[in-house]
């Protein structure tokens, strides 16, 4: 090789791109203060201090008085606090399964409801409720469990059709086929919720969206889907930063892109199936944080993967927030504030890319 | 010893036959190009033997069956510069670079020091090392094609396979282009299957030439041997001269009707 003075010089470039440090810090202080936030306020107002020794006090070898009475206590620990976690839990696995389907399909605008896994779990809850079978509270209630297998259908269904497509371009298959899918999987469940005006009103809850518990059955849950999804992606990220280059060359350089496009759109749709089947159909989540990371911290999916897993969550819980209180004591279910905030969001971002 | 040799391939689209048995050896450490009229399956040849292309026949690469490695294995004996690379979005020329060790990583795997390390030697190699924390989208066109080939270096593998390295350049970067590859190639020893449009340049820089007509293998031999005004007219269907001036054929064009010397 060359001289190795040039070598030497590295320390004056930037080298790879990385995750810097306090990008992680400012993401976790971010998330610490909506979860805060999220714990204080509310219709019965705590004190930031209490609520924290209160916290404190759960921990492990450590005993102190938060001086919080009784019933504030089972509002922080049986109300708040699990609405809190479901909240990081469900955004953080919305926006990082709308940022591998992007990656995986190499389209702006995937999100993760684009296999179909929204109109699955819609069918399966509309199925439920129509039925009689649930209520759509608790862990082994039918609403979340025909949702969750409604998704998984769904989301299967797409992969068989589009898997059995030969002629066009694997991706392209895919995303019809998910189009397809999405689109019976809503006739017929608005078939089933139309024969039935009894109910229209708890369906329709379900499809706007809506982090409402009964208390931690919920996070339990979801929470080892949504953890072992996260885990799967995460450590796919250098993967799709080279599917980056498309199918082909990814191939060239050595990728089993169906392999590597199987294990993500398989991790991210499990988890989006989980999250979806106790939260309703919460769009636009899996649109906003992707794209807000990727403009300002970069497109690399070493960056992308870890900040939206924090900054997933922390919208969230920010959008809940203001989904209980803009109208309290009256509750705007979380879709619409998610919602509210996205279409204008999307504008800007269809704007600023074609600039770029 | 070959790098490469193809028996008898065959490629079809559809019911279009792209490749019509073509047979070819590219010996170890030369310069083989591939040349042809547009059509002539040049491209889809490149991209089968680098294992892109479902194909009949056999190909073997380094006297193993292609059929027999992973996708992992023949990247790390095969790297291909594509005519027109897909460039992502705000990556860096560095982070590009870095794409060429996927297949010394596992599947997991994030790049370790050394592949850092490598990834700059092959920038240094083709004197773009100043580009490394520059987006690929503000860089010219000939620094672009210099980084592609640096991903391919990085690689680390012993062929290289480059479609249309020039097209997209001048003159004089084209011959900047083809310097550099050729110093690499004698420096690192490594087998070089192009394909190139521009004939003069082609019989420049190879030591042997494939001439492809409608997927098959019509002349093959030494410049002198291939690019003659003959075969250049029948195969191209082209109004042409060929001038020997010691370094290899020149191939120009001449309008028809006018090529009668007064």
């Amino acid at each position: 090789m060359r001289s190795s003075s040039q070598v030497d010089d590295s320390e004056h470039y930037e080298g790879p791109a990385k995750l810097k440090i306090w990008w992680l810090v400012v993401a976790v202080l971010t998330a610490g203060i909506v979860v805060v936030l999220g714990l204080i306020l509310g219709p019965a107002s705590l004190g930031v201090r209490e609520v924290l020794v209160e916290v404190l006090d759960r921990l492990p070898f450590i005993d102190t008085d938060s001086g919080l009475s009784a019933r504030e206590q089972a509002i922080v620990w049986e109300i708040r606090l699990p609405r809190v976690v479901l909240g990081l839990l469900v955004g953080s696995m919305l926006a990082t399964a709308g940022a591998s389907y992007q990656g995986v399909f190499r389209n702006p605008l995937a999100d993760p409801y684009l296999l179909g896994v929204a109109a699955g779990a819609g069918f399966g809850a509309t199925v439920a409720i129509v039925s009689g079978l649930g209520d759509g509270i608790g862990t082994f209630d039918a609403v979340p469990m025909l949702a969750f297998a409604g998704a998984l259908i769904a989301v299967t269904l797409t992969y068989l059709v589009g898997f059995s497509a030969g002629r066009i371009d694997p991706v392209t298959s895919l995303v019809l086929a998910g189009v397809a899918v999405a689109s019976f999987f809503t006739a017929v469940q608005t078939f089933v919720q139309q024969r039935d005006s009894e109910t229209i009103r708890q369906v329709y809850f379900f499809v706007l969206g809506q982090l409402r518990t009964a208390g931690w059955d919920e996070v339990l849950l979801v929470s080892p889907y949504v953890g072992a999804c996260l885990l799967i992606l995460l450590l796919l990220r250098r993967r799709l930063d080279v599917l980056g280059v498309g199918d082909e060359e990814a191939g060239s350089l050595g990728v089993d892109v169906r392999l590597v496009r199987l294990v993500a759109v398989l991790a991210a749709s499990l988890g989006t199936a989980a999250v979806v089947a106790v939260s309703g159909l919460i769009g636009f989540v899996g649109i906003i944080v992707p794209h807000t990371i990727r403009l300002i911290f970069g497109f690399s999916y070493r960056i992308i993967l870890p900040l939206t897993i924090l900054f997933g969550g922390a919208f969230l819980v920010g959008a809940d927030l203001v989904a209980r209180l803009a109208l309290e004591p009256a509750e705007i279910p979380i879709g619409v504030v998610t919602a509210f905030m996205g279409a204008p969001f999307f504008v800007l971002v269809l704007r600023t890319s074609r600039r770029l | 010893m070959e790098a490469i040799s193809c028996r008898s391939l065959r490629v079809s689209f559809g019911t279009t036959e792209v490749l019509r048995g073509v047979s070819l050896e590219v010996p170890k450490g030369g310069w083989t190009t591939v040349v042809g009229p547009n059509g002539s399956g040049k491209t889809t040849l490149l991209r089968t033997i680098a294992g892109l292309q479902a194909s009949q026949g056999l190909i073997q690469i380094d006297g193993h069956s292609l059929g027999a490695y992973s996708r992992r294995e023949i990247a790390k004996q095969i790297a291909i510069v594509p005519q027109q690379p897909v460039i992502p979005h705000g990556m860096k020329a560095l982070d590009y670079v870095l794409l060429g060790r996927t297949s010394h990583l596992g599947f997991f795997e994030t790049e370790k020091r050394q592949d850092i390390e490598k990834a700059r030697a092959a920038l240094d190699e083709l004197d773009v090392r100043f580009a490394e924390s520059r987006t690929m989208g503000t860089l010219s066109g000939g620094e672009i094609q210099r980084v592609v080939v640096a991903r391919a270096l990085t690689q680390g593998s012993p062929v290289l396979l480059l479609d249309e390295p020039t097209t997209a350049l001048d003159i004089g970067h084209q011959q900047e282009m083809l310097e550099a590859v050729d110093g690499l190639r004698r420096r690192l020893n490594l087998t070089v299957l192009a394909t190139m449009h521009d004939l003069t340049l082609a019989g420049q820089y190879a030591d042997a030439l494939i001439l492809l007509e409608r997927g098959e293998v019509v002349a093959s031999g030494t410049p002198q041997e291939v690019l003659t005004e003959e075969q250049i007219t029948q195969h191209y269907g082209a109004s042409i001269k060929v001038i020997d001036d010691g370094f290899g054929p020149i191939v120009t064009p001449v309008r028809r009707g006018t090529n009668s010397p007064e």
